[in-house]
C-alpha cells in the first residue's frame, strides 16, 4: 500500500545534492499528494474567482465549492460546518481564540497549558495574561518530557482554570495527550479547553465531538494541505460569542459612518478575501485522507516509529526524548554532548532531511535541560528503506563526530 | 595552516561528506576558549549557535590575535578558516579581507543552512568592526 501511495508524493522522488531524499520533517510540513497539487493549479487554469460576492457563474462556483470544503472538513472531525472558522494557520486560531477570550478573563483567573507546548500556544496566553492580569500556569511533566496526567488532573482539580489550552500531540516530542480525560476534568470547573491539532489532524484524524472541547485549531500544511491556511474549530455559542479579531470586508453585515454589525460565525472571524486556492487545495488533502484506510495508515505508522527507535534504541550514545508508547511517530534526540546543529548537518549530506534546535519549544528544553533535539517526524510515505538510510547516516555521521 | 592551503585543500575534497568532514577537523584543531572568556561581551550576534569572539592587537600593537569558539564542530571549523584569514594580519591588510566572499567562492554559503551563512556574516562583520575600531 505504502508503494503505492508514494508515487503520489512527487517530492518525495526528487535528489538532494545527488542523494534521493530522506524526508523526515514532516512535523514542520507535510509533503503535498499530486492530487492537492492538481487542485490548486486547476483553480487558478479554470476556476479563479472571487467568493461570496459578483453573481457570474465563475464566482457562484468558487463559492459553492469553497463553502462545501467547510462541510467536507466539518465531516472529518464530526461537528457542524458552522463551527469552523478558516485562518492561516494554527498560530493564527491560538491568537483569535487568545484575544477573544481575553474579555472574560481577570486577575483572579488562571489560564494553564503544559511545557510541552509550541511557543504558539504560549505567547498569545502570556500576552492575555499580562492585558488581563490573570496568572499562567503549566502542568507538570516528568524529566523525560512527559505529562504527569494524573498529577495534571489534581492540578485543574487545585486552580480551577478558566482556560485550559494544550496540545493533543507535542510538535517537540510527539508525545500524545489523553486530551479526552484532561477535558472531562476540566469540565466539572467550566473550564474553557482548546486543543491545539496541529500535530495531531493529520496521525490521529480525532472526532472533536467525542473529544468534548470547546476549540481545537490546526495547519492545513501539516496535513497534506497548502501553506498559508489553517482553522479552528469553535463550539458554537461560544465561538458567536467572542468578539470580532479582525475587521474589513467579508465580515460584515451592514456598514454606515454611525457603526457597524457584524455576521455570525463563522462569517465575523473571516475578514478579507479568503485563501481561497489553499481551502481548495485542502478539500483535495481532505478527498485524499478521507480514501484511505485510516487505521491500516495509523498501524503502519506505529511499525514504522517502532523500528525507528528501537534501530535508534541500539545505538550506543543515543537518548530518546518523550514518550516512546504514545506518540505520532517523532523521534526527539539527542547523542551523548553532540550538538545538534552537527548532527543535522551531516545528516543532511547524505539526504536524511531532519529538524534540528529547540522546535518552538524553549520551555520545554529548558526543563529537560537541553539545548535542543535532533528531531525525526515520520509520515506514512516514509518508507522502511528510508528508516534505514536514516541508521546509516547516522551510524557515518557518529564515527565522524567520534573520529 | 594558512587560507590558501586550507582552500586548496577543500577544492580538492569531493562531496559534501569530506569536505563538512575537512572543517569539523580544522575546528578540532583550533584551541578551545576557556570557560571564563565565553562571556557575553564576546558573543557574536546573529548566529544560531553560540560563538564566542575575541580581538586584540599583538605585544607589540601591530598584528591581529584573534580567538574564538563555538558550541559546534562545524560553526569551530568555519570559524578556524575565518581566523585564518585574519589573524596574524596588520589591520590595513585585514580592511582588504572579505572572508564572506571567500566562503561564497568556495561554494561554502550556498550549501550552509541560510542562518549558519548569516552566522558567518556576522562573524566577519564582528571582525571588521573591531579592525575599524582600531585606527
Amino acid at each position: 500500500m505504502i508503494e503505492q501511495l508514494r508515487k503520489d508524493f512527487p517530492l518525495l522522488h526528487t535528489h538532494v545534492d545527488e542523494q534521493p531524499i530522506c524526508y523526515f520533517d514532516s512535523a514542520a510540513t507535510t509533503q503535498k499528494p499530486q492530487s492537492v497539487i492538481n487542485a490548486v493549479n486547476k483553480f487558478y487554469q479554470q476556476d479563479n474567482a472571487n467568493v461570496h460576492r459578483g453573481a457570474h457563474t465563475l464566482s457562484a462556483a468558487a463559492t459553492s465549492h469553497y463553502e462545501s470544503i467547510r462541510g467536507k472538513l466539518a465531516r472529518f472531525l464530526n461537528v457542524t460546518p458552522e463551527e469552523i472558522v478558516w485562518t492561516k494557520g494554527a498560530t493564527d486560531s491560538l491568537n483569535l481564540i487568545a484575544y477573544g477570550l481575553s474579555e472574560k478573563l481577570t486577575q483572579d483567573d488562571v489560564i494553564l497549558v503544559s511545557p510541552l507546548e509550541h511557543h504558539a500556544n504560549i505567547v498569545p496566553w502570556q500576552q492575555a495574561a499580562l492585558k488581563t492580569g490573570a496568572k499562567l500556569e503549566v502542568l507538570p511533566v516528568n524529566e523525560q518530557g512527559i505529562l504527569e496526567l494524573e498529577n495534571a488532573k489534581r492540578l485543574i482539580h487545585k486552580v480551577k482554570p478558566k482556560i485550559l489550552s494544550i496540545c493533543h500531540a507535542s510538535n517537540a516530542l510527539g508525545n500524545i495527550h489523553d486530551v479526552a480525560a484532561l477535558i472531562e476534568v476540566a469540565k466539572q470547573h467550566d473550564t474553557i479547553t482548546v486543543i491545539d491539532g496541529a500535530q495531531s489532524l493529520l496521525h490521529l484524524r480525532p472526532d472533536l465531538s467525542a473529544m468534548g472541547c470547546d476549540f481545537f485549531v490546526f495547519s492545513a500544511h501539516k496535513t497534506l494541505g497548502p501553506t498559508g491556511l489553517g482553522g479552528l474549530f469553535g463550539r458554537y455559542e461560544l465561538l458567536n460569542n467572542m468578539p470580532v479579531y479582525q475587521t474589513g470586508g467579508e465580515m460584515i453585515e451592514r456598514v454606515s459612518f454611525g457603526g457597524t454589525t457584524f455576521r455570525d460565525a463563522p462569517g465575523k472571524f473571516e475578514p478579507g478575501t479568503p485563501n481561497i486556492s489553499g481551502v481548495i487545495g485542502f478539500g483535495a488533502a481532505l478527498d485524499y485522507l478521507n480514501a484511505i484506510d485510516a487505521n491500516a495508515l495509523a498501524d503502519y505508522e506505529q511499525n514504522l516509529y517502532q523500528y525507528l527507535v528501537s534501530a535508534l534504541q541500539k545505538i550506543d550514545g543515543i537518548k530518546i526524548w518523550g514518550d516512546t508508547i504514545h506518540n505520532i511517530g517523532i523521534v526527539s534526540f539527542t547523542y551523548k554532548d553532540e550538538h545538534h546543529f552537527d548532527i543535522a548537518t551531516f545528516l543532511n549530506t547524505y539526504g536524511v532531511a531532519v529538524r534540528s534546535g529547540h522546535h518552538c519549544t524553549q520551555p520545554l528544553m529548558a526543563h529537560l535541560s537541553l539545548q535542543g533535539t535532533v528531531r525525526v517526524s515520520l509520515a506514512f510515505y516514509n518508507s522502511y528503506q528510508d528508516v534505514d538510510t536514516l541508521i546509516d547516516a547516522l551510524k557515518n555521521t557518529i564515527d565522524m563526530l567520534e573520529e | 595552516m594558512d587560507i590558501k592551503q586550507i582552500q586548496n585543500q577543500l577544492n580538492n575534497l569531493n562531496g559534501w561528506q569530506a569536505k563538512y568532514r575537512e572543517i569539523m577537523l580544522l575546528g578540532k584543531k583550533l584551541p578551545s576558549l576557556p570557560e571564563a572568556l565565553k562571556t557575553q561581551d564576546a558573543q557574536v550576534q546573529g548566529c544560531e549557535s553560540s560563538v564566542w569572539l575575541h580581538l586584540d592587537l599583538d605585544e607589540n600593537q601591530e598584528r591581529l590575535v584573534i580567538i574564538a569558539d563555538s558550541d559546534t564542530r562545524i560553526v569551530k571549523g568555519l570559524l578556524a578558516i575565518i581566523l585564518a584569514c585574519y589573524n596574524n594580519r596588520l589591520p590595513q591588510e585585514a580592511k582588504q579581507i572579505d572572508a564572506y566572499a571567500l566562503f561564497e567562492e568556495m561554494g561554502l554559503i550556498q550549501h550552509l543552512s541560510p542562518s549558519r551563512g548569516n552566522g558567518v556574516k556576522a562573524i566577519v562583520e564582528r571582525i571588521q568592526t573591531q579592525v575599524n575600531a582600531f585606527q
